[in-house]
Protein backbone atom coordinates (compact mmCIF):
# COMPACT_ATOMS: atom_id res chain seq x y z
CA UNK A 1 0.00 0.00 0.00
CA UNK A 2 2.73 2.43 1.04
CA UNK A 3 4.85 1.48 -1.96
CA UNK A 4 1.92 2.11 -4.31
CA UNK A 5 1.35 5.60 -2.92
CA UNK A 6 5.07 6.30 -2.98
CA UNK A 7 5.28 5.20 -6.62
CA UNK A 8 2.36 7.44 -7.53
CA UNK A 9 4.04 10.39 -5.81
CA UNK A 10 7.47 9.80 -7.35
CA UNK A 11 6.00 9.55 -10.84
CA UNK A 12 3.83 12.61 -10.27
CA UNK A 13 6.81 14.71 -9.16
CA UNK A 14 8.32 14.25 -12.62
CA UNK A 15 5.88 16.92 -13.82
CA UNK A 16 8.15 19.53 -12.21
CA UNK A 17 11.35 18.18 -13.70
CA UNK A 18 12.77 19.04 -17.08
CA UNK A 19 12.41 16.31 -19.70
CA UNK A 20 15.65 14.68 -20.75
CA UNK A 21 14.56 14.50 -24.37
CA UNK A 22 16.69 16.41 -26.85
CA UNK A 23 14.41 18.17 -29.35
CA UNK A 24 16.64 17.07 -32.20
CA UNK A 25 16.03 19.15 -35.31
CA UNK A 26 15.76 22.38 -33.31
CA UNK A 27 18.23 21.41 -30.63
CA UNK A 28 21.39 19.99 -32.15
CA UNK A 29 23.20 17.33 -30.16
CA UNK A 30 26.62 18.28 -28.79
CA UNK A 31 28.87 15.65 -30.31
CA UNK A 32 32.49 15.12 -29.25
CA UNK A 33 35.24 16.03 -31.73
CA UNK A 34 36.15 12.38 -32.20
CA UNK A 35 32.59 11.33 -33.10
CA UNK A 36 32.62 9.07 -36.14
CA UNK A 37 30.45 10.72 -38.76
CA UNK A 38 30.88 11.99 -42.32
CA UNK A 39 34.35 11.28 -43.75
CA UNK A 40 36.49 14.13 -45.11
CA UNK A 41 39.84 14.41 -46.86
CA UNK A 42 42.04 17.06 -45.25
CA UNK A 43 44.87 19.27 -46.47
CA UNK A 44 48.18 19.86 -44.79
CA UNK A 45 48.96 23.30 -43.27
CA UNK A 46 50.42 24.47 -46.61
CA UNK A 47 47.16 23.75 -48.42
CA UNK A 48 48.26 20.68 -50.35
CA UNK A 49 46.26 17.48 -50.30
CA UNK A 50 47.48 15.18 -47.56
CA UNK A 51 46.38 12.02 -49.32
CA UNK A 52 49.23 10.15 -50.95
CA UNK A 53 46.94 7.53 -52.52
CA UNK A 54 48.56 4.67 -50.65
CA UNK A 55 45.30 2.66 -50.73
CA UNK A 56 45.62 1.67 -47.07
CA UNK A 57 42.19 3.09 -46.24
CA UNK A 58 40.58 1.14 -49.05
CA UNK A 59 42.36 -1.99 -47.84
CA UNK A 60 41.29 -1.41 -44.23
CA UNK A 61 37.66 -0.67 -45.10
CA UNK A 62 35.57 -3.67 -43.98
CA UNK A 63 32.71 -2.85 -46.36
CA UNK A 64 34.84 -1.83 -49.33
CA UNK A 65 33.21 1.55 -49.72
CA UNK A 66 36.40 3.47 -50.64
CA UNK A 67 37.71 3.56 -54.19
CA UNK A 68 40.71 5.59 -55.39
CA UNK A 69 43.36 5.66 -58.05
CA UNK A 70 46.89 6.97 -57.44
CA UNK A 71 48.65 9.44 -59.71
CA UNK A 72 51.94 11.37 -59.55
CA UNK A 73 52.29 15.12 -59.83
CA UNK A 74 55.09 16.78 -61.87
CA UNK A 75 57.05 17.40 -58.68
CA UNK A 76 56.90 13.71 -57.88
CA UNK A 77 54.31 13.93 -55.15
CA UNK A 78 51.58 11.26 -55.16
CA UNK A 79 47.91 12.15 -55.08
CA UNK A 80 44.62 10.35 -55.81
CA UNK A 81 43.30 10.97 -59.33
CA UNK A 82 39.84 10.19 -58.02
CA UNK A 83 38.72 9.38 -54.51
CA UNK A 84 35.23 7.99 -54.05
CA UNK A 85 33.41 6.97 -50.89
CA UNK A 86 30.06 5.23 -51.15
CA UNK A 87 28.28 6.40 -47.99
CA UNK A 88 25.35 4.10 -48.58
CA UNK A 89 27.77 1.34 -47.69
CA UNK A 90 29.97 3.12 -45.17
CA UNK A 91 29.46 1.96 -41.58
CA UNK A 92 31.42 4.84 -40.01
CA UNK A 93 33.79 2.42 -38.29
CA UNK A 94 36.82 4.71 -38.55
CA UNK A 95 39.18 1.97 -39.75
CA UNK A 96 40.25 4.18 -42.66
CA UNK A 97 41.21 6.96 -40.31
CA UNK A 98 43.27 4.55 -38.23
CA UNK A 99 44.97 3.14 -41.29
CA UNK A 100 45.84 6.48 -42.86
CA UNK A 101 49.57 7.26 -42.51
CA UNK A 102 49.19 10.93 -43.40
CA UNK A 103 46.11 11.93 -41.35
CA UNK A 104 44.44 12.69 -44.67
CA UNK A 105 41.17 10.78 -44.18
CA UNK A 106 39.28 11.80 -41.06
CA UNK A 107 35.84 11.28 -39.61
CA UNK A 108 33.86 14.32 -38.49
CA UNK A 109 30.93 14.79 -36.05
CA UNK A 110 28.50 15.46 -38.91
CA UNK A 111 25.88 12.75 -39.32
CA UNK A 112 23.11 14.54 -41.23
CA UNK A 113 23.71 12.91 -44.59
CA UNK A 114 20.23 11.75 -45.57
CA UNK A 115 19.48 11.84 -49.29
CA UNK A 116 16.35 11.29 -51.36
CA UNK A 117 18.34 9.61 -54.10
CA UNK A 118 20.63 6.72 -53.35
CA UNK A 119 23.16 7.71 -55.99
CA UNK A 120 23.70 10.99 -54.17
CA UNK A 121 25.26 9.00 -51.35
CA UNK A 122 28.38 8.46 -53.45
CA UNK A 123 30.80 11.28 -52.61
CA UNK A 124 33.54 12.19 -55.08
CA UNK A 125 36.85 13.82 -54.19
CA UNK A 126 35.50 17.36 -54.60
CA UNK A 127 32.80 16.59 -52.04
CA UNK A 128 35.21 14.99 -49.61
CA UNK A 129 38.11 17.42 -49.78
CA UNK A 130 37.99 20.22 -47.21
CA UNK A 131 40.20 23.31 -47.11
CA UNK A 132 41.69 22.80 -43.64
CA UNK A 133 43.87 20.33 -41.80
CA UNK A 134 41.10 18.83 -39.62
CA UNK A 135 42.05 17.24 -36.31
CA UNK A 136 45.85 17.58 -36.70
CA UNK A 137 46.39 21.23 -37.54
CA UNK A 138 50.23 21.29 -37.70
CA UNK A 139 50.93 17.90 -39.17
CA UNK A 140 52.58 17.70 -42.54
CA UNK A 141 53.48 14.23 -43.68
CA UNK A 142 56.36 15.45 -45.87
CA UNK A 143 57.95 17.39 -43.02
CA UNK A 144 58.38 14.20 -41.04
CA UNK A 145 61.40 11.96 -41.41
CA UNK A 146 61.75 10.65 -44.91
CA UNK A 147 62.83 11.20 -48.45
CA UNK A 148 63.12 14.63 -49.99
CA UNK A 149 59.95 15.70 -51.81
CA UNK A 150 60.61 19.41 -52.20
CA UNK A 151 59.06 20.36 -48.87
CA UNK A 152 62.06 19.87 -46.61
CA UNK A 153 65.66 18.91 -47.15
CA UNK A 154 66.89 15.53 -46.09
CA UNK A 155 67.70 15.57 -42.40
CA UNK A 156 65.71 18.69 -41.66
CA UNK A 157 62.38 17.03 -40.96
CA UNK A 158 60.71 16.75 -37.62
CA UNK A 159 62.05 13.91 -35.51
CA UNK A 160 64.82 13.42 -38.03
CA UNK A 161 68.59 13.51 -37.61
CA UNK A 162 70.96 14.78 -40.22
CA UNK A 163 72.39 11.90 -42.21
CA UNK A 164 75.73 10.67 -40.98
CA UNK A 165 78.59 11.98 -43.12
CA UNK A 166 80.24 8.72 -44.10
CA UNK A 167 83.32 10.49 -45.41
CA UNK A 168 84.17 12.13 -42.14
CA UNK A 169 85.95 10.46 -39.24
CA UNK A 170 85.07 13.14 -36.76
CA UNK A 171 82.42 12.43 -34.11
CA UNK A 172 81.19 16.01 -34.36
CA UNK A 173 79.21 15.36 -37.48
CA UNK A 174 76.03 15.24 -35.38
CA UNK A 175 75.14 18.83 -34.68
CA UNK A 176 74.40 18.76 -30.96
CA UNK A 177 72.75 22.15 -31.06
CA UNK A 178 70.38 21.12 -33.82
CA UNK A 179 69.39 17.96 -31.98
CA UNK A 180 68.51 19.94 -28.91
CA UNK A 181 66.36 22.22 -30.98
CA UNK A 182 64.23 19.37 -32.23
CA UNK B 1 -41.81 23.93 -25.32
CA UNK B 2 -38.83 25.67 -23.75
CA UNK B 3 -38.25 22.78 -21.41
CA UNK B 4 -38.20 20.36 -24.34
CA UNK B 5 -35.71 22.58 -26.19
CA UNK B 6 -33.58 22.86 -23.08
CA UNK B 7 -33.52 19.12 -22.53
CA UNK B 8 -32.54 18.52 -26.17
CA UNK B 9 -29.80 21.11 -25.74
CA UNK B 10 -28.67 19.41 -22.54
CA UNK B 11 -28.53 16.04 -24.24
CA UNK B 12 -26.46 17.48 -27.07
CA UNK B 13 -24.17 19.29 -24.61
CA UNK B 14 -23.58 16.20 -22.47
CA UNK B 15 -23.05 13.91 -25.46
CA UNK B 16 -20.74 16.12 -27.46
CA UNK B 17 -18.98 17.30 -24.32
CA UNK B 18 -18.24 13.71 -23.34
CA UNK B 19 -17.09 12.75 -26.83
CA UNK B 20 -14.90 15.84 -27.22
CA UNK B 21 -13.30 15.34 -23.83
CA UNK B 22 -12.75 11.66 -24.63
CA UNK B 23 -11.17 12.51 -27.98
CA UNK B 24 -8.92 15.13 -26.45
CA UNK B 25 -7.81 12.51 -23.92
CA UNK B 26 -5.95 10.80 -26.77
CA UNK B 27 -3.66 13.82 -26.74
CA UNK B 28 -3.78 14.61 -23.02
CA UNK B 29 -2.97 11.08 -21.94
CA UNK B 30 0.02 10.70 -24.26
CA UNK B 31 1.30 14.10 -23.25
CA UNK B 32 0.94 13.38 -19.55
CA UNK B 33 2.53 9.96 -19.85
CA UNK B 34 5.41 11.68 -21.61
CA UNK B 35 5.82 14.29 -18.92
CA UNK B 36 5.69 11.68 -16.19
CA UNK B 37 8.41 9.64 -17.83
CA UNK B 38 10.50 12.80 -18.41
CA UNK B 39 9.77 13.01 -22.11
CA UNK B 40 7.70 15.55 -24.02
CA UNK B 41 5.06 13.33 -25.59
CA UNK B 42 3.52 14.37 -28.92
CA UNK B 43 4.51 18.02 -29.43
CA UNK B 44 5.07 18.27 -33.18
CA UNK B 45 1.64 18.65 -34.83
CA UNK B 46 0.34 22.17 -34.30
CA UNK B 47 0.79 24.31 -31.17
CA UNK B 48 1.89 22.07 -28.26
CA UNK B 49 1.05 19.11 -30.50
CA UNK B 50 -2.67 19.81 -30.15
CA UNK B 51 -3.42 18.70 -33.71
CA UNK B 52 -2.20 15.22 -32.81
CA UNK B 53 -5.85 14.38 -32.15
CA UNK B 54 -6.74 15.39 -35.70
CA UNK B 55 -3.81 13.44 -37.10
CA UNK B 56 -4.81 10.34 -35.15
CA UNK B 57 -8.41 10.70 -36.32
CA UNK B 58 -7.40 11.04 -39.96
CA UNK B 59 -5.13 8.04 -39.63
CA UNK B 60 -7.74 5.82 -38.04
CA UNK B 61 -10.42 6.84 -40.56
CA UNK B 62 -8.24 5.96 -43.52
CA UNK B 63 -7.00 2.66 -42.18
CA UNK B 64 -8.22 -0.49 -43.84
CA UNK B 65 -11.30 -1.72 -42.00
CA UNK B 66 -10.60 -5.41 -42.22
CA UNK B 67 -12.92 -8.14 -40.96
CA UNK B 68 -11.18 -11.48 -40.63
CA UNK B 69 -12.80 -14.28 -42.67
CA UNK B 70 -13.08 -16.50 -39.57
CA UNK B 71 -15.00 -13.87 -37.63
CA UNK B 72 -18.72 -13.94 -36.90
CA UNK B 73 -19.51 -10.92 -39.06
CA UNK B 74 -22.68 -9.35 -37.63
CA UNK B 75 -21.59 -9.72 -34.00
CA UNK B 76 -18.08 -8.62 -34.87
CA UNK B 77 -19.38 -5.41 -36.41
CA UNK B 78 -21.89 -4.77 -33.65
CA UNK B 79 -19.77 -5.14 -30.55
CA UNK B 80 -17.63 -1.97 -30.85
CA UNK B 81 -20.84 0.03 -31.09
CA UNK B 82 -22.19 -1.57 -27.91
CA UNK B 83 -19.46 -0.24 -25.64
CA UNK B 84 -19.71 3.19 -27.22
CA UNK B 85 -23.48 3.33 -26.83
CA UNK B 86 -23.62 1.96 -23.28
CA UNK B 87 -21.01 4.38 -21.99
CA UNK B 88 -22.73 7.31 -23.71
CA UNK B 89 -26.05 6.17 -22.23
CA UNK B 90 -24.51 6.29 -18.76
CA UNK B 91 -23.65 9.95 -19.33
CA UNK B 92 -27.37 10.57 -19.58
CA UNK B 93 -27.76 10.61 -15.79
CA UNK B 94 -24.59 12.53 -14.94
CA UNK B 95 -25.48 16.05 -13.77
CA UNK B 96 -22.94 18.53 -15.19
CA UNK B 97 -24.56 21.40 -13.30
CA UNK B 98 -27.93 22.00 -11.57
CA UNK B 99 -29.45 22.75 -14.98
CA UNK B 100 -27.43 20.73 -17.48
CA UNK B 101 -28.47 17.12 -17.07
CA UNK B 102 -29.86 15.00 -19.87
CA UNK B 103 -32.24 13.02 -17.70
CA UNK B 104 -33.19 13.38 -14.02
CA UNK B 105 -33.84 9.68 -13.54
CA UNK B 106 -34.84 8.73 -10.01
CA UNK B 107 -32.85 5.53 -10.44
CA UNK B 108 -29.88 7.37 -11.92
CA UNK B 109 -27.22 5.52 -9.98
CA UNK B 110 -28.78 2.13 -10.75
CA UNK B 111 -28.99 3.11 -14.41
CA UNK B 112 -25.28 3.89 -14.40
CA UNK B 113 -24.47 0.52 -12.82
CA UNK B 114 -26.73 -1.28 -15.27
CA UNK B 115 -25.19 0.41 -18.26
CA UNK B 116 -21.64 -0.30 -17.15
CA UNK B 117 -22.67 -3.95 -16.76
CA UNK B 118 -24.05 -3.97 -20.30
CA UNK B 119 -20.67 -2.69 -21.49
CA UNK B 120 -19.25 -6.12 -20.66
CA UNK B 121 -21.28 -7.57 -23.55
CA UNK B 122 -19.27 -5.53 -26.01
CA UNK B 123 -16.04 -7.11 -24.89
CA UNK B 124 -17.41 -10.61 -24.48
CA UNK B 125 -19.10 -10.60 -27.89
CA UNK B 126 -16.16 -8.87 -29.54
CA UNK B 127 -13.75 -11.45 -28.18
CA UNK B 128 -16.00 -14.35 -29.05
CA UNK B 129 -16.89 -13.13 -32.55
CA UNK B 130 -13.25 -12.57 -33.46
CA UNK B 131 -12.85 -16.34 -33.61
CA UNK B 132 -9.24 -16.46 -32.54
CA UNK B 133 -7.52 -17.39 -29.32
CA UNK B 134 -6.14 -14.15 -27.85
CA UNK B 135 -9.39 -12.19 -28.14
CA UNK B 136 -11.19 -15.13 -26.53
CA UNK B 137 -8.73 -15.32 -23.64
CA UNK B 138 -8.99 -11.57 -23.21
CA UNK B 139 -12.75 -11.62 -23.13
CA UNK B 140 -12.83 -14.53 -20.67
CA UNK B 141 -10.58 -12.55 -18.39
CA UNK B 142 -12.68 -9.46 -18.80
CA UNK B 143 -15.84 -11.33 -17.79
CA UNK B 144 -14.21 -12.47 -14.56
CA UNK B 145 -12.69 -9.11 -13.84
CA UNK B 146 -15.58 -6.84 -14.75
CA UNK B 147 -18.31 -8.93 -13.18
CA UNK B 148 -16.50 -9.23 -9.86
CA UNK B 149 -15.41 -5.60 -9.73
CA UNK B 150 -18.85 -4.34 -10.65
CA UNK B 151 -20.09 -6.06 -7.50
CA UNK B 152 -17.66 -4.08 -5.32
CA UNK B 153 -18.33 -0.88 -7.20
CA UNK B 154 -22.08 -1.34 -6.71
CA UNK B 155 -21.65 -2.16 -3.02
CA UNK B 156 -19.37 0.81 -2.42
CA UNK B 157 -21.96 3.33 -3.61
CA UNK B 158 -24.60 1.93 -1.27
CA UNK B 159 -23.02 3.95 1.54
CA UNK B 160 -23.44 7.11 -0.50
CA UNK B 161 -27.05 6.23 -1.24
CA UNK B 162 -27.68 5.63 2.46
CA UNK B 163 -26.30 9.06 3.32
CA UNK B 164 -28.08 10.90 0.53
CA UNK B 165 -31.31 8.91 0.74
CA UNK B 166 -31.75 8.91 -3.02
CA UNK B 167 -30.62 7.23 -6.22
CA UNK B 168 -31.05 10.48 -8.11
CA UNK B 169 -27.58 11.87 -8.84
CA UNK B 170 -28.70 15.50 -8.58
CA UNK B 171 -30.08 14.77 -5.11
CA UNK B 172 -26.84 13.03 -4.17
CA UNK B 173 -24.87 16.12 -5.19
CA UNK B 174 -27.23 18.40 -3.30
CA UNK B 175 -26.87 16.21 -0.21
CA UNK B 176 -23.13 17.01 -0.21
CA UNK B 177 -23.62 20.74 0.37
CA UNK B 178 -22.33 20.54 3.92
CA UNK B 179 -19.65 17.90 3.54
CA UNK B 180 -18.34 15.99 0.55
CA UNK B 181 -19.06 12.29 0.85
CA UNK B 182 -15.38 11.51 0.39
CA UNK B 183 -14.87 12.29 4.11
CA UNK B 184 -17.49 10.03 5.71
CA UNK B 185 -17.22 7.48 2.90
CA UNK B 186 -13.44 7.31 2.40
CA UNK B 187 -13.28 3.49 2.10
CA UNK B 188 -16.21 3.58 -0.32
CA UNK B 189 -14.38 6.17 -2.41
CA UNK B 190 -11.22 4.06 -2.58
CA UNK B 191 -13.21 0.95 -3.53
CA UNK B 192 -15.25 2.85 -6.10
CA UNK B 193 -12.14 4.26 -7.75
CA UNK B 194 -10.36 0.90 -7.82
CA UNK B 195 -13.52 -0.88 -8.98
CA UNK B 196 -14.16 1.81 -11.58
CA UNK B 197 -10.66 1.56 -13.03
CA UNK B 198 -11.08 -2.23 -13.12
CA UNK B 199 -14.49 -2.05 -14.78
CA UNK B 200 -13.28 0.22 -17.56
CA UNK B 201 -10.22 -2.10 -17.65
CA UNK B 202 -7.71 0.71 -17.56
CA UNK B 203 -4.16 0.15 -16.48
CA UNK B 204 -3.08 -1.19 -14.03
CA UNK B 205 -6.17 -3.45 -14.39
CA UNK B 206 -5.93 -3.86 -18.16
CA UNK B 207 -5.81 -7.64 -18.01
CA UNK B 208 -8.36 -8.09 -20.80
CA UNK B 209 -5.92 -6.30 -23.13
CA UNK B 210 -2.52 -6.95 -21.56
CA UNK B 211 -0.28 -6.23 -24.54
CA UNK B 212 2.63 -8.19 -23.17
CA UNK B 213 0.71 -11.46 -22.89
CA UNK B 214 -2.48 -11.31 -24.99
CA UNK B 215 -1.27 -9.21 -27.96
CA UNK B 216 -4.18 -6.80 -27.58
CA UNK B 217 -6.80 -8.95 -25.87
CA UNK B 218 -10.37 -8.73 -27.07
CA UNK B 219 -9.68 -6.18 -29.83
CA UNK B 220 -6.71 -7.96 -31.40
CA UNK B 221 -8.63 -8.64 -34.63
CA UNK B 222 -10.14 -5.17 -34.88
CA UNK B 223 -8.77 -2.48 -37.14
CA UNK B 224 -9.71 0.90 -38.53
CA UNK B 225 -12.69 2.71 -37.12
CA UNK B 226 -13.99 -0.36 -35.25
CA UNK B 227 -10.82 -0.36 -33.22
CA UNK B 228 -11.24 3.39 -32.93
CA UNK B 229 -14.66 2.90 -31.35
CA UNK B 230 -13.20 0.56 -28.74
CA UNK B 231 -10.49 3.10 -28.14
CA UNK B 232 -12.82 6.08 -27.77
CA UNK B 233 -15.14 3.88 -25.70
CA UNK B 234 -12.28 3.27 -23.29
CA UNK B 235 -11.58 6.99 -23.01
CA UNK B 236 -15.28 7.67 -22.57
CA UNK B 237 -15.13 5.14 -19.76
CA UNK B 238 -12.37 7.12 -18.06
CA UNK B 239 -14.42 10.30 -18.36
CA UNK B 240 -17.49 8.50 -17.04
CA UNK B 241 -15.77 7.00 -14.02
CA UNK B 242 -14.15 10.35 -13.25
CA UNK B 243 -17.47 12.18 -13.58
CA UNK B 244 -19.19 9.59 -11.38
CA UNK B 245 -16.44 9.75 -8.74
CA UNK B 246 -16.79 13.52 -8.66
CA UNK B 247 -20.58 13.33 -8.50
CA UNK B 248 -20.71 10.72 -5.78
CA UNK B 249 -17.80 11.71 -3.56
CA UNK B 250 -16.54 15.20 -4.42
CA UNK B 251 -19.74 17.20 -4.47
CA UNK B 252 -20.27 17.29 -8.23
CA UNK B 253 -20.80 20.87 -9.36
CA UNK B 254 -20.65 22.30 -5.81
CA UNK B 255 -17.97 24.87 -5.12
CA UNK B 256 -17.50 28.54 -4.31
CA UNK B 257 -16.98 31.51 -6.69
CA UNK B 258 -16.77 29.68 -10.01
CA UNK B 259 -19.87 28.64 -11.96
CA UNK B 260 -21.06 25.09 -11.17
CA UNK B 261 -20.25 23.73 -14.62
CA UNK B 262 -16.63 24.89 -14.36
CA UNK B 263 -16.31 23.28 -10.92
CA UNK B 264 -17.59 20.01 -12.30
CA UNK B 265 -15.18 20.21 -15.22
CA UNK B 266 -12.18 20.98 -12.99
CA UNK B 267 -12.91 18.16 -10.55
CA UNK B 268 -13.48 15.68 -13.37
CA UNK B 269 -10.24 16.75 -15.04
CA UNK B 270 -8.33 16.21 -11.79
CA UNK B 271 -9.84 12.74 -11.47
CA UNK B 272 -8.96 11.90 -15.09
CA UNK B 273 -5.38 12.99 -14.43
CA UNK B 274 -5.31 10.71 -11.39
CA UNK B 275 -6.47 7.74 -13.48
CA UNK B 276 -3.79 8.50 -16.07
CA UNK B 277 -1.26 8.70 -13.24
CA UNK B 278 -2.28 5.16 -12.27
CA UNK B 279 -1.37 4.09 -15.77
CA UNK B 280 1.95 5.91 -15.68
CA UNK B 281 3.13 4.41 -12.42
CA UNK B 282 1.53 1.12 -11.41
CA UNK B 283 2.38 -2.36 -12.71
CA UNK B 284 -0.30 -4.81 -13.81
CA UNK B 285 -1.26 -7.55 -11.30
CA UNK B 286 -1.85 -11.18 -12.27
CA UNK B 287 -5.46 -12.25 -12.75
CA UNK B 288 -5.43 -14.37 -9.58
CA UNK B 289 -3.95 -11.50 -7.56
CA UNK B 290 -6.60 -9.22 -8.96
CA UNK B 291 -9.46 -11.53 -8.02
CA UNK B 292 -8.00 -12.39 -4.61
CA UNK B 293 -7.64 -8.70 -3.85
CA UNK B 294 -11.20 -8.07 -4.95
CA UNK B 295 -12.97 -10.86 -3.11
CA UNK B 296 -10.80 -11.03 0.01
CA UNK B 297 -10.07 -7.34 0.60
CA UNK B 298 -12.47 -5.07 -1.25
CA UNK B 299 -15.63 -7.08 -0.64
CA UNK B 300 -15.32 -7.29 3.17
CA UNK B 301 -14.39 -3.60 3.36
CA UNK B 302 -17.37 -2.65 1.20
CA UNK B 303 -19.76 -4.77 3.30
CA UNK B 304 -18.31 -3.40 6.53
CA UNK B 305 -18.71 0.11 5.17
CA UNK B 306 -22.39 -0.50 4.43
CA UNK B 307 -22.87 -2.00 7.89
CA UNK B 308 -21.25 0.91 9.74
CA UNK B 309 -22.88 3.59 7.58
CA UNK B 310 -26.30 1.97 7.97
CA UNK B 311 -25.86 1.64 11.72
CA UNK B 312 -24.84 5.29 12.10
CA UNK B 313 -27.72 6.45 9.88
CA UNK B 314 -30.15 4.44 12.00
CA UNK B 315 -28.69 5.76 15.25
CA UNK B 316 -29.02 9.37 14.06
CA UNK B 317 -32.64 8.77 13.11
Amino acid sequence: MYSILRTLWLVFVNIFRKPITQQYPEEKPKLPARYRGRIVLTRDPDGDERCVACNLCAAACPVDCIALEPAVREDGRRYPRFFRINFSRCIMCGMCEEACPTYAIQLTPDFEMAEQNRSNMVYEKEHLLISGPGKHPHYNFYRQAGAEMGVKKTGEGEQERRPVDLHSLLPGTIDQEELNRK
Amino acid sequence: MYSLLWSILSIALVMFGAIIVAASLIFVERRLLGVWTRRYGPNRAGPFGLFQVVADMIKIFFKEDWIPPFADRPVFVMSPAVIFVTVLMSFMVVPLSPFVVASRLNVGLLFFLAMSSLGVYSIVLGGWASGSKYPLLGSIRSITQMLSYEAFMGLSVVGVVLLAGSFNLSDIVNAQKGLWFVVPQLPAFVIFLIGGVAVIHRLPFDLPEAESELVDGYHTEYSGMKFGLFFVGEYLGIVLISAMTVTLFFGGWLGPWLPPFIWFLLKTAACIVLIILFRASLPRPRIDQLLTFGWKVLLPIALLNILVTGAICLAIQ
